[in-house]
């Protein structure tokens, strides 16, 4: 429903300030343009797609998720301290985390819902304790080894090297979410 | 840097190949298996494109998105992010396939090499749909005071986009 609100603010804006600048003539261009350029993206998305949905595939089955998952145990242990006790949610936190960070959304989503009700379950009223918040802080900052769609696009514009962006993608992300969970850590102490 | 970006795709191929057959897996069929399904997936993502890519579309055409670039670059400027981004960050944390059709016009825009467009993919690739995935997972839960939790999940994707401007103009010069 919000990107309804959305959507039809986008129109409406456009519509309006095309009116008050005179610009609104090149509206209905724009808008057949916008509608083949949306087949466009689609069709310059989908061998990539097509391709890292396949590596994904594989990389779930041959247990790299898992394996990740006991690399990453001592960072998880000090975010969230509850997997000490708790191991059914230091699966499901670890292979929330690992699925991101493998690019498989698919995957990723089902195992942080998981994660969040169990989180929920510990205390009876329905107020986020900080650990939530923190799984939550940590899934809306994407740690991503791969960004195939955003490379797709790259490359489908003819990017010299589509996968140039790797290092300054790693360090952004990480730059974001290490900040939001500091900022989530000082957030938790103050807030009631 | 470089080196391991060129060869990370064609290694990580042969790799996991080569891994799952060592484990008596089938490859090639799992390749196959997921293809279809990102496919799939694609097939019920065309619409959304095609709707988003319109209204951005007409955004562009009728100068909102000059205006509003033009209306923010005070802010912007203190923070060194390039104005031209302003419309993507004000849709980034609301919608993904948005943030996708508004970043892949700018980097057409201004080539996709270009300092702006190399941001533009650098703030797609490190950040979230930050709206979104917090209704999923508090819905979900079941949670209705979710405390500081936007604000902070907000200020990770400020800093997203923060560095992705400092990234996007220290790693390519």
């Amino acid at each position: 429903m919000v990107i309804s609100w959305v959507w039809t603010g986008m129109v409406a804006i456009s519509l309006f300030y095309g009116l008050l600048t005179g610009q609104g003539g090149n509206l209905s261009g724009g808008i057949s343009r916008g509608a083949q350029e949306g087949i466009t993206l689609a069709i310059s998305l989908a061998g990539s797609l097509c391709l890292w949905s396949g590596v994904g595939k594989v990389m779930e089955k041959i247990g790299l998720t898992a394996l990740l998952g006991r690399l990453l145990k001592p960072v998880l242990y000090k975010v969230f301290p509850s997997c000490k006790t708790d191991s059914i949610l230091q699966g499901y936190l670890s292979g929330n985390i690992c699925a991101n960070f493998l690019g498989l959304g698919n995957a990723a989503t089902p195992m942080g819902i998981a994660a969040a009700k169990r989180l929920a379950s510990h205390r009876k009223d329905s107020v986020a304790s900080n650990e939530l918040c923190r799984l939550i802080v940590l899934n809306t900052a994407s740690i991503q080894c791969i960004p195939a769609t955003v490379a797709a696009v790259r490359s489908s514009l003819g990017a010299a090297s589509p996968f140039d962006i790797l290092p300054a993608v790693w360090v952004s992300s990480l730059c974001s979410a290490g900040l939001g969970l500091l900022c989530a850590k000082v957030l938790g102490k103050i807030w009631d | 840097m470089g080196l391991i970006s060129s060869y990370l795709v064609p290694i990580l191929l042969f790799a996991t190949a080569a891994w799952a057959l060592g484990k008596k897996e089938d490859p090639y069929d799992l390749l196959l298996q997921g293809g279809r399904e990102g496919l799939q997936l694609l097939w019920t993502l065309v619409p959304t494109l095609v709707m988003m890519l319109i209204a951005v579309s007409m955004l562009r055409v009728s100068g909102v998105t000059a205006w509003l670039g033009e209306l923010l670059s005070p802010v912007f400027r203190v923070f060194g992010i390039p104005k031209e981004t302003a419309l993507l960050v004000l849709i980034r944390p609301i919608s993904g396939s948005a943030a996708l059709s508004v970043g892949t016009e700018l980097m057409a825009t201004y080539g996709v090499d270009s300092t702006v467009g190399r941001t533009v993919a650098v703030m797609l690739g490190s950040t979230e749909t930050t709206f979104y995935t917090v209704s999923v997972y508090f819905g979900a839960a079941g949670i209705s005071k979710t405390r500081f939790t936007l604000p902070a999940a907000l200020f990770a994707d400020f800093v997203g986009f923060l560095t992705a401007s400092i990234t996007a103009r220290l790693f390519f010069t």
